[in-house]
């Protein structure tokens, strides 16, 4: 199927790209990019005027709920929704039922991904058995299976001895390990930032301690250890400081932060509003002015969705009983867009941390448009307002903090290897 | 701006009336409430200007706030403001003489009464009121009335009290505003 | 974000927490609980304001003292009460609150008191009921406890009038205890101009003092010159959560003594939530001693608790008595 994208404004990060260009693709690849290639007659063309043309986004975090979790929500409902979000690659988390920590588990839910044909999938193995921080998983098998990296969700590994070995291990491989830091005991039982919100709510906070400390020993069994690593969902203004400083220092790492505490913080619970029950919590304005300026300077690397489905009646609960999460896919891309404008950003740089970034943490081919990549494209508006609301969304997770609010940055079509998965 | 051209009568004027027309009553085993506040204010003149008999039959006297009685609490809620009642006496056995300022729908001595009735089993009960406006939707009427005005919905009748504490008779229309303390729809 | 305990017009709908009430409201509902101080005395202890009405207490959160104390002042009003124990009932068997409530009001159920042992509880129900109920929060977790933070500030006003020129002390397990908040928030609304709160780090939530109160560790200088002290009670629970090392430490340097309670001005008065925890947190002698108004604190409690269920209950049309 020759397509043949015309009039659009191509944005392409990785490749300095941000201007009318149109777009040519065959065979499921992108073979032209301005210029129409030698012997090519469009079979479909898409008309992108007035929209940007950009590579499909890659988030490195979501839950797609499978295997298991399927009450909250499916394979086939959350690919959906990437895609509606313009997402066509998606790293997911471990943390599934059973466990991702078996090779079998890993084939079997990327040959279902792949025959739906929507969004691919990346799977980040468990970096232990069960998740449980004890003994190390087969992180070969893993490897070979399809994972792209090792997590452990949102579940510290107490045992430093056992972190370090996990880290060892992986240096030893080059592998990728995807770590949130907690430390789990400052941690145990808090559902919101230990701070002044949580004081007057009265709820068990999670002090900025408790990403620092964890932090602090993960930097430094990275560096002793020389593992590649990416921390996760970074939440602390104190956190941030200390990745530039280990970036400076020449360590191996990345980090993303994600869309909610980019754009919330621990005033957001107000009356205890259920839907800002997350982890990391939402902390205090002064972290989400940090974190904001960390993803400017490059400190931080990547924006991610994590998107979280659950239940509607999970967060039909008082506050800390309400399940945590948020879903995230279909909104990734218009709060990337929102706070780029808020610190009068160009398109560029806020597309760079959706896509480039992102794929270049997971160590993916994708991301960007050059000539003989997968045509993964995602074109939108953003122009246009849509309000936040549950029928607004594809994902069968409703639960957002951001429930009617309205933003800029629709999405028109998505297209993976070259077929439309999407079209608003 | 008084809306009409209805003379009223002096407050001060008819107290002594009043006055006349209740000594009869004060007999052995009486006691006087005054209802907040207008009826309140009579009381404690009439408790000045009866001393005597009021004495010499040892009559007991206290206060009522009918706030937790009236009717339509259903619809407004209650006052910010209560006082709250005072009967120090037994009234069980008691000849309760109720004395209340603008007779009205009857509904706040119906109100009253309901509340005595709460302290205990009245031997009877006797109303004074200052006026009596017309217009009552109970089968309720005073003994001893001041005097006997006839007003419409739409007329305000108020006893309001001056700093130097002389009572006073005003009326006013509906969408005016007040000029008592104590809003009043008896 | 508009306030949920208050309707449209700004009339009380919910009783929900102290916090983001106005000034105004906490003194209507103050001074209408004076108005019921006397009813006790009376032969017939009742008014007839929620005659017709029913009352629901849905305690999820075991506790016979306040339980009890709502349904007095229920039945002073005249109002049909239920109780609802629910930690022994179908919550157990996996029944939401949400199914609690909806098979309450189908039941005709006017008025709900909650009280639930997680923070916000009270906030979620009041989000899911029909305009016609209201909710009054009887303790959720350790946010808010609004009808004792009322009856305290009642109580010291009591004997204590001029607020304005007072300065009160809050004693003891300040982190865990929806009463201290209730309390705080009270006291700085109503204008006390020093609110302080005396304990050890382990018991203070974090940034405290944006509560609006002053932090002191140590008795001898937290209750100088003090005339409330307000004693919060110490759980068990606190000694095994590795927060103290035991009671015995706990009550030597911060339980209320007579000599402790030397270091405050000679005519303060001692208050207790209660249940005390007698030699852990207060002594004996000091409970029973001339300065403490516990009792009093208890007979307020009735009335303040009917004042509130009254002022709820009442017509809240446009043109009503403001």
């Amino acid at each position: 199927m020759k397509i043949q994208i015309k009039n659009g404004r191509v944005i392409d990060p990785k490749n300095n790209i941000d201007q009318q260009l149109d777009v040519y693709i065959a065979a499921g690849k992108i073979v032209g990019l301005g210029t129409c290639p030698a012997d090519f007659t469009a079979n479909q063309s898409l008309d992108a005027s007035g929209l940007i043309v950009c590579p499909g986004l890659v988030d490195l975090s979501a839950r797609l709920r499978e295997p298991g979790d399927e009450y909250k929500a499916s394979l086939v409902s959350e690919l959906q929704a990437a895609v509606a979000g313009g997402i066509t690659s998606l790293a997911c988390q471990p943390d599934t039922d059973p466990v991702l920590d078996e090779p079998g588990l890993v084939e079997m839910l990327k040959h279902k991904a792949k025959q739906l044909q929507l969004a691919h999938v990346y799977p980040l193995g468990a970096l232990t058995r069960q998740l449980h921080g004890k003994v190390l998983s087969e992180m070969g098998e893993l490897r070979e299976a399809g994972c792209v990296g090792f997590s452990q969700a949102n579940i510290a590994i107490s045992d430093t001895q056992v972190l370090w070995r996990a880290m060892e291990y992986a240096a030893t491989f080059g592998y990728t390990l995807f770590l949130h830091a907690e430390e789990p005991f400052l941690a145990k039982d808090g559902v919101a930032h230990d701070g002044e919100v949580a004081s007057r709510l009265g709820l068990k906070g999670i002090p900025s301690a408790a990403e620092v400390i964890a932090l602090a020993s993960i930097l430094r069994i990275a560096e002793e250890t020389g593992a590649k690593l990416h921390i996760s969902r970074l939440s602390t203004a104190e956190g941030v400081a200390m990745i530039r400083n280990a970036k400076l220092k020449g360590l191996n790492i990345s980090c993303d932060v994600s869309a909610n505490n980019l754009h919330l913080t621990e005033h957001d619970l107000a009356y205890f509003d259920a839907n800002c029950h997350l982890k990391p919590p939402l902390r205090t304005q002064r972290d989400q002015d940090a974190l904001r300026a960390g993803l400017k300077d490059g400190t931080i690397d990547a924006i991610c969705s994590d998107h979280t489905p659950v239940q509607d009646d999970a967060k039909l609960a008082p506050f800390a009983e309400a399940e945590v999460g948020a879903t995230g896919l279909e909104l990734l891309l218009a709060l990337s867009l929102k706070w780029a404008e808020q610190e009068k950003l160009d398109l560029r740089q806020a597309l760079k941390h959706v896509t480039q970034a992102s794929a270049q943490i997971l160590g993916i081919a994708a991301g960007d448009l050059s000539i003989n990549s997968d045509a993964d494209i995602c074109i939108f508006d953003a122009a246009t307002y849509w309000q936040v609301s549950p029928g607004a969304l594809k994902s069968q997770g409703k639960n957002s903090p951001f429930t009617g609010l309205e933003l800029a940055g629709k999405v028109k079509t998505t297209l993976v290897r070259g077929v439309v998965v999407y079209q608003s | 701006m008084s809306a009409s051209n209805i003379q009223l009568p002096d407050a001060e004027e008819l107290l002594l009336t009043l006055a006349q027309k209740l000594e009869p009553l004060l007999q052995a085993n009486t006691a006087l409430v005054g209802i907040q506040s207008g009826g309140v204010w009579l009381m404690q003149r009439l408790l000045q200007l009866l001393a005597s008999p009021i004495a010499a039959h040892a009559i007991d006297h206290g206060t009522l706030d009918v706030s937790f009685y009236r009717d339509d609490y259903a619809q407004r809620g209650l006052k910010p403001e209560n006082r709250p009642s005072q009967i120090a006496f037994t009234v069980t056995d008691k000849h309760i003489i109720l004395i209340d300022d603008v007779f009205y729908t009857g509904r706040t001595t119906r109100a009253a009464m309901n509340e005595l009735f709460d302290y205990g089993r009245p031997a009877s009960i006797s109303l004074v009121a200052l006026i009596n406006r017309g217009g009552r939707e109970l089968p309720i009427a005073p003994q001893i009335v001041g005097a006997e005005l006839t007003l419409n919905a739409s007329q305000n009748l108020q006893l309001i009290q001056h700093a130097d504490g002389r009572l006073a008779l005003t009326l006013q229309l509906h969408d005016q505003p007040d000029l008592s303390t104590a809003i009043n729809t008896a | 974000m508009n306030n949920p305990q208050l309707d449209s017009d700004g009339r009380l709908r919910h009783l929900l927490s102290i916090e983001g009430l106005p000034k105004k409201i906490l003194y209507q509902i103050l001074d209408t609980a004076e108005s019921f101080v006397g009813i006790a005395e009376r032969e017939v202890k009742k008014v007839p304001l929620l005659r017709g009405k029913t009352v629901c207490n849905l305690f999820f959160e075991n506790s016979t003292r306040t339980r009890t104390t709502f349904e007095i002042a229920a039945k002073r009003l005249s109002a049909d009460v239920i109780s609802l124990n629910v930690s022994s009932s179908s919550q157990s068997k996996g029944e939401t609150i949400l199914d609690t409530i909806d098979n309450l009001i189908a039941m005709h159920a006017d008025m709900f008191v909650v009280r639930h042992a997680q923070s916000g509880a009270a906030h979620f129900i009041a989000k899911h009921v029909p305009e016609h109920i209201h909710v009054i929060n009887a303790g959720d977790g350790r946010h808010s406890h609004p009808t004792q933070g009322l009856l305290d500030v009642f109580t010291i006003r009591k004997y204590k009038p001029d607020l304005h020129n007072l300065r009160v002390a809050i004693v003891g397990d300040v982190l865990h205890s929806r009463v201290a908040r209730s309390e705080i928030h009270a006291l700085t609304t109503m204008g006390v101009p020093e609110v302080r709160v005396i304990a050890p780090k382990t018991l203070l939530p974090a940034q405290v003092e944006k509560l609006g109160v002053h932090v002191f560790h140590d008795m001898k200088a937290g209750l100088k010159d003090v005339d409330v002290v307000m004693m919060l009670r110490l759980q068990n629970e606190r000694m095994s959560g590795a927060m103290l090392p035991s009671a015995q430490e706990y009550f030597k340097t911060y339980g209320l003594t007579e000599e402790k309670l030397a270091y405050a001005k000679a005519d303060a008065i001692v208050l207790h939530p209660g249940p005390m925890n007698r030699g852990v947190e207060i002594d004996s002698s000091v409970a029973d001693g001339k300065q403490s108004v516990i009792l009093p604190q208890v007979t307020y409690g009735i009335a303040v608790r009917m004042a509130v269920m009254a002022i709820l209950a009442g017509g809240q049309i446009a043109g009503s008595q403001p």
